[in-house]
């Protein structure tokens, strides 16, 4: 059997530190070691965006990242999203706006759109529908998605939750977006 | 009849909770991550399975040898088709039931697609479990690949089975006549009324086509995943993703040939199921493997494995002789449809002969449909199951029929519209169908007469007739709780928000609002015996057994009013959610005032109910699409949509203009997307969800809705199906569009954009 590493890492704002090996993933070791089964598994090789969490502030697929890469590293996951103080406005607008039929695909998808929102609480339906298109849903049409996101956008606009949603993951600031669009 | 699109929140108006929007009770689980998938239980000391699939499409198996897999440390148990009792102790039934899908689960004698599972290994890790599996020896004998319809029913094919012959039947249902013959036809079904001949003697202008569909999977973004415990000398309990509870506890005991009371199945959250998870294929394996470890097993299947192992849905050919009159009256209809129902026979081919032209009245027709096994997965139901392919053929000819009779193609279709009493194909008379209505919405809507704006452009109408039985069970418990509020119990996966559509009528029946209903889905001990989810059956079905439900709570609770008031139950009424005495109408309770004293007066109240009288009924489902095609490249650009439903009643409207705008994605997809690509070999090349393409939210435009409501009369509410119509017409409205924009007619699918610029070189070459 393969040897384990200790690594050392911060999720959802506290410091976790896990034994995995070197060949599981970073979403392996979120379901399987952490037992954080929020983060979803839809395809595990990139293609489907189930498994999206923030990463550095970057958003990535999960599946694609290895558990040791973790190391110093800070994490958002869905469960990470809402706050004692309730849902964010992204899930709220998703409940609102019928946004989620079988629900698999809506971790990823809120994670996804909230580093949107972050940096551009104003983005159109187009930049939305570029910005989510490595998510994909089979129930929705994307339809009530994207207006779920449009209504969320506003909401954060009106100073909803988005001053606390951007510290959630350390990250959030206007000059990540070049990384995002590479 | 009333109409809302979709910047409405109310529907009808006729009632207090349908109609209006609720947030589903289930709905803060799946936004905050808490909700439980089939890969999201782990027992303590769970090990996880792993699948061997063939390699080859077709071959013999001579031999396994497991012992150097059972041999490498962290493996637990390794299983194969010899563990499985039914297949030890039975012949192979090709006519269907738990022993063909037990040698689907895992092959005996003969593989019959790549991907076929053989074997199975339980270790203490998914990757031990993986090296496992390249340790196990097949000896294959490999037999030449029958790829597809087209081979398999040449003169001289390869067969996949020894013992099948084709089976001819002339009424949809029936068991067929055995005509002896050995083929890969597995069945030949001819339905028939009037004179065909005659038919297109009296026509003025006749059309005839081909028509061709690839093979196509359902796409549910969660794989396969189950956990299975099995306490030796005790009960099984399988924890899994799939839409019909009661439908894996029969197979799982019949393929392992103990008592149903043995077995246990608690459903997870289903991440998608569209037809393709009303069929398992894990769960008797995890349950051996389970058994001969005495370790919880875990099993979830790899994208891969969901695209090469489970089933998607047929690849067809149908071709199609169509005949008018000038004043656009249809004379005569012949088909002629061949369906892939991959490695065994099953595939929707009944689906598709009845559908077809379903909603037409045509006196002559004559359709022959061909079910016929070649090397790819066996097929499972995918939405309407047949029903997109032949309404892609049909909806295609009658098209392009309108345009030789010069007519408006809206307006050929409401000539020839089949009203009640008219007889289908099926020789069953329509009942209570709204078919012209709908028909007649489409034609008035804005998007039909709006201006295309520009060069290259086009616009696609058709319609989806989708043919309903319902009917298999469902049942309902309610619990009133001290406070006012109730608690549904029912046993109906939720694949899309029936719960609340479920509660929402509950409420209705009981003066709640939604919220103070509290439904959940059980396992197979807790709750009456319920059908899959499947036939957009569910908010009708179980929705009634819940509303009987209902019906027995309020009785129960008039008696208690009664006792209260010292007067006979029949002297309570129930009028807009309260209790009245009819001797003196000052004495009132409202439902939450008597739900507090229920324990003063008797105890609790517990009602259950079921109802399998069926009856939800055939419905029109309909879609406009407007592309923009680039004739340098051929992609399609998909400028405006607009897509029609007759639902009889919304429950919750937002999540009935979900199915509409899913099913629409889904058939857009199998229009232009989605298709599986094969090696000489059977291999498919694709098996990716980045090769295998789904449309993205950059592919679509927002999918505009109509919700007509033409109410049932079989539902108390006037409720239809909502869940699988809307996936027929997306597939000739887009061949349409696509066809007008270009000037030539698409008839294969997907539409690419390779095949687009092969059309317009055809066209000019015609100039």
């Amino acid at each position: 059997m393969a040897d384990k590493i200790h690594v050392n890492t911060t999720i959802n704002d506290t410091e976790v530190d896990f034994l995995c090996e070197s060949r599981q993933s970073l979403l392996e070791v979120l379901r399987d070691v952490l037992g954080m089964t929020g983060t979803k598994e839809g395809c595990n090789d990139g293609n489907c965006g189930a498994c999206t969490v923030y990463f550095d502030g970057r958003i990535v697929d999960s599946c694609c990242v290895l558990g040791v890469e973790a190391q110093g590293s800070t994490i958002l996951t869905i469960e990470g999203v809402a706050s004692p103080d309730g849902l964010h406005p992204l899930q709220q607008a998703f409940l609102e706006e019928a946004a989620l039929q079988c629900g698999i695909c809506t971790p990823g998808f809120i994670v996804a759109a909230k580093s949107l929102l972050e940096r551009e609480p104003d983005a159109d339906e187009a930049r939305i529908r570029h910005w989510l298109a490595g998510n994909l849903c089979r129930c929705t049409g994307y339809d009530k998605i994207i207006r779920a996101v449009l209504k969320a956008g506003e909401v954060m606009n009106q100073g909803g939750d988005a001053r606390k949603a951007t510290t959630a993951a350390g990250a959030g600031a206007t000059d990540q977006r070049d990384v995002y669009n590479d | 009849m009333t109409i809302t699109s979709d910047k409405d929140t109310a529907t009808s108006g006729k009632y207090k909770v349908l109609g209006t929007r609720p947030i589903r009770q289930d709905g803060i689980e799946k936004v905050t991550g808490a909700a439980r998938y089939g890969a999201d239980i782990t027992l303590p000391g769970t090990l996880h399975g792993k699948i061997l699939r063939s390699p080859h499409a077709h071959a013999r198996i001579r031999s396994i040898d497991t012992s150097k897999a059972e041999a490498l440390p962290g493996v637990m148990a390794v299983a194969t088709s010899k563990d499985l009792p039914i297949i030890q102790d039975r012949e192979l039934n090709l006519a269907g039931g738990p022993r063909l899908f037990a040698e689907n689960d895992l092959a005996d004698k003969k593989v019959l697609y790549k991907g076929h599972a053989v074997a199975a290994v339980a270790a203490t890790s998914p990757h031990i479990a993986e090296e496992a599996l390249d340790l196990i020896a097949v000896d294959y004998e490999v037999l030449p690949t029958v790829l597809g319809w087209r081979e398999a029913m040449k003169d001289g094919a390869t067969l996949l089975h020894d013992n099948l012959t084709e089976k001819f039947s002339e009424a949809r249902g029936a068991a067929g006549e055995d005509t002896g013959t050995k083929s890969n036809i597995s069945s030949h079904l001819q339905l028939k009324m009037g004179d065909v001949e005659q038919g297109f003697k009296e026509a003025d202008s006749v059309l005839e086509r081909e028509y061709n569909t690839q093979t196509v999977h359902q796409g549910y973004i969660e794989p396969f995943a189950c956990t299975a415990q099995w306490i030796p000398e005790g009960r099984l309990t399988i924890w899994t993703s799939t839409q019909g509870i009661f439908g894996v506890r029969g197979n799982v005991a019949a393929i392992l040939d103990i008592p149903e009371s043995m077995v246990k199945i608690v459903p997870m959250e289903i991440g998608g199921g569209f037809g393709g998870k009303g069929t398992g294929y894990l769960e008797p394996v995890a349950a051996i493997l389970s058994k001969k470890s005495g370790h919880p097993i875990k099993m979830v299947m790899s994208r891969k494995e969901v695209f090469e192992g489970t089933g998607p849905s047929s690849g067809t050919s149908i071709t199609v002789k169509i005949g008018a009159k000038k004043d656009g009256t249809i004379t005569a209809a012949k088909f002629n449809m061949i369906y892939e129902a991959g490695a065994y026979p099953g595939s929707p081919m009944v689906g598709g002969v009845t559908s077809a032209v379903s909603a037409y009245k045509i006196d002559n027709i004559l359709i022959d449909g061909y079910d016929v096994v070649c090397n790819k997965p066996k097929t499972a139901a995918y939405r309407a199951p047949g029903h997109p392919q032949s309404a892609f053929a049909a909806e295609s000819a009658i098209d392009e029929l309108a345009d030789m009779l010069g007519m408006d193609p809206m307006d050929l279709r409401l000539k020839n519209v089949a009203m009640e009493g008219d007889r289908a194909v099926t020789g069953v008379p329509h009942a209570h169908v709204g078919l012209k209505e709908v028909m007649e919405v489409m034609k008035a809507h804005p998007h039909y007469t709006a201006p295309l704006g520009g060069p290259n452009r086009g616009r696609g109408v058709a319609i989806g007739y989708r043919l309903n039985g319902g009917g298999s069970g469902s049942s309902a418990t309610i619990n009133v709780i001290a406070n006012g509020t109730v608690s549904l119990t029912t046993g109906s996966i939720d694949l899309s928000g029936t719960r609340v559509a479920i509660a929402m009528q509950v409420a209705e029946a009981l003066g709640l609002s939604a919220e103070d209903v509290t439904p959940q889905v059980v396992d197979t001990d807790s709750v009456g015996w319920t059908g899959g989810s499947g036939g957009s059956r569910i908010t009708f079905d179980t929705g009634r057994a819940a509303i009987a439900a209902s019906q027995l709570v309020i009785d129960q609770m008039g008696a208690r009013a009664a006792r209260l008031w010292e007067v006979q139950p029949e002297d309570v009424e129930f009028t807009d959610g309260t209790f009245i005495c009819t001797k003196n109408t000052n004495d009132q309770f409202s439902f939450k005032e008597l739900a507090g004293k229920l324990m003063t007066t008797g105890g609790p109240v517990t009602c259950s109910a079921m109802d399998s009288q069926g009856g939800v009924g055939g419905a029109l489902a309909g879609n406009i699409f407007d592309v923009e095609v680039d004739p340098e490249t051929g992609k399609v650009d998909i400028l405006r949509s607009t897509v029609f439903l007759d639902i009889g009643q919304a429950a919750h409207p937002a999540y009935v203009e979900g199915q509409m705008q899913g099913g629409t994605l889904q058939g857009i997809g199998w229009a232009l997307n989605e298709e599986y690509f094969f090696t000489d070999e059977g291999v498919m090349t694709n098996s990716s969800l980045l090769d295998y393409r789904m449309p993205t939210s950059l592919d679509l435009p927002m999918i505009d809705t109509v919700i007509i409501e033409y109410p049932n009369p079989r539902h108390p509410y006037g409720l239809r199906g909502a869940g699988e119509h809307p996936i027929i017409a997306p597939l000739p409205a887009m061949a349409n569009a696509v066809g007008r924009a270009i000037g030539s007619r698409m008839l294969t699918l997907p539409i690419t954009p390779g095949s687009i610029i092969e059309a317009i070189k055809e066209r000019d070459a015609k100039k």
